[in-house]
């Protein structure tokens, strides 16, 4: 048996032995990555759809802006939180660098942009085609801003699934922050790199294989639902 | 919340619209004055400035030039809407496409439902209230854009072609609806290609030709006896002809 049929089929057996180690990891990142979604849904769709619809001096600018954050470089925004929360930063009285917390705030900071770039486009595109029933009804911007939001949110479920795939498959910035401390800050990338690092392959693959399947998973259902949606609203 | 009936609306004077459009004026110098009932037909070829002048009125685009006397007063906030020649739904259900029209009023929750059943029984789609919107036919989407207006009880109603593309029977039950709406006290302004609706539907008559109004009659007189030669070779189905060679 060669090395990589070895680490899979032991990977394998830890899966269904239902490895504690494994278990934790995948839990803490499911939590942060899940919270961080979570927090950049409700302040990156409503910020990407005002930024659809309103129209105020300066708005391009925010536009090209956004969109450029979209592609941030994660350890860029880990040193950034990193320096807001160290003991001499301005955050640093929370206490928080090395913690779940910190993973949470370093992880919504680089979803926030994307999800609002994609939620930007999608009411744009929505405001387009709704924007002259909707001021003959004197909806207000802000309405309009939550009728769009309800209306788009089918299409919406694909900003959460970017947000929620970027992550889940972030690196360097929850190691940055979190210190990827055993029990404590290990998520399944940062575990995946250090295990890969220290040799043990199979618990690396293992936890390879879990973050695959949850994308996957979600991915089905968002599918599902999109499905769903256009037989049920034509 | 929405306009009571003491607010001033008419009679309403459009004095003198400009608005231009890639170097063309599309109004040119348009001016009318609507008292406070009936029906109004705008009649006139394919870019005459029909649809522009409706959305004048709608507030959703401002001329160039020229301003609008609503009854002494500016334009109200509430109390003039607008059905178009292709209403957009939301992904909805009927019921909820009809309520959103009470929102910008501030009607509460259950007002809103009571009031959109007996519009939609009104029109001929309470069989239909739980069904996507979008998935109407082109008959029911604007018998439901026509439901989504009359909830709000406008007194001023802008009807953009709103029997385009349609069959007799759909243009029939769209036409029986416009005239409830005016029973119950709307003004309703209408623009139309269909000569026979006008005849049907309208009090008085507005031809408009190259951004301006040529000519404002009654209904009768306008078809026995137009006034100008645009208004004549349209009616004789030659304008039209003329304006695209």
């Amino acid at each position: 048996m060669n090395g990589f049929t070895l680490a899979f089929s032991e990977a394998l057996a830890l899966l269904i032995g239902f490895d504690h180690r494994v278990a934790e990891i995948v839990l803490l990142s499911l939590q942060v990555s899940g919270l961080a979604v979570c927090l950049g849904t409700l302040v990156g769709l409503p910020l990407g759809a005002c930024l659809g619809v309103g129209r105020f001096p300066g708005r391009q600018v925010l536009v090209v802006i956004l969109n450029g954050c979209m592609g941030l470089p994660s350890v860029v925004v880990g040193v950034v939180v990193y320096l807001a929360l160290s003991r001499s930063g301005p955050l640093g009285e929370l206490g928080l660098l090395y913690s779940p917390s910190a993973m949470v705030i370093a992880q919504t900071l680089l979803v926030v942009p994307l999800m609002a770039a994609i939620a930007r486009q999608t009411v744009e595109d929505a405001w387009r085609e709704y924007e002259e029933e909707l001021t003959a009804m004197r909806f207000r911007w802000f309405d309009s801003v939550r009728v769009l939001l309800h209306d788009c949110r089918h299409s919406l479920m694909v900003a959460v699934l970017a947000g929620l795939g970027r992550a889940m498959s972030e690196v360097g910035a929850v190691m940055i922050v979190g210190g990827n401390i055993d029990r404590s800050t290990r998520t399944m990338t940062t575990a995946i790199a250090l295990e890969t690092s220290k040799g043990d392959l199979p618990l690396a693959v293992a936890l390879g294989l879990v973050l695959l399947a949850v994308i996957l998973l979600l991915n089905g259902l968002a599918y599902g639902l999109r499905l769903w949606a256009m037989r049920r609203y034509a | 919340m929405h306009t009571p009936a003491d607010v001033p609306m008419f009679p309403l004077r459009i004095h003198d619209l400009h608005w231009h459009a890639g170097g063309r004026a599309v109004l040119d110098g348009f001016s009318l004055e609507l008292g406070g009932e009936g029906i109004t037909i705008l009649l006139g070829p394919n870019g005459a400035g029909k649809s522009v002048f409706l959305r004048s009125v709608c507030g959703l685009l401002q001329p160039d030039a020229g301003h609008f006397d609503w009854g002494g007063g500016p334009r109200p906030e509430f109390g003039v809407t607008m059905v178009f020649q292709q209403p957009k739904m939301l992904r909805d259900s009927v019921q909820a496409n009809v309520e959103l029209a009470l929102r910008p009023l501030r009607v509460a929750a259950g007002e809103r439902r009571a009031r959109a059943q007996a519009v939609l029984e009104r029109v001929g789609l309470a069989h239909r209230a739980g069904d996507s919107a979008r998935g109407l036919s082109g008959g029911e989407r604007q018998r439901l854009a026509l439901a989504r207006a009359w909830i709000t009880r406008p007194r001023l109603l802008l009807l953009d072609e709103p029997t385009a593309s349609l069959d007799p029977s759909s243009v029939d039950a769209i036409e029986r609806i416009v005239r409830e709406i005016r029973t119950e006290g709307t003004r309703i302004l209408m623009t139309t290609h269909n000569l026979g609706q006008a005849m049907r539907l309208a009090d008085d008559v507005v031809f408009i030709d190259a951004g301006r109004v040529c000519e404002h009659a009654p209904v009768q007189r306008f078809f026995a006896r137009p006034a100008s030669t645009a208004a004549r070779l349209y009616i004789q189905g030659e304008l039209p002809w003329r304006m695209a060679f």
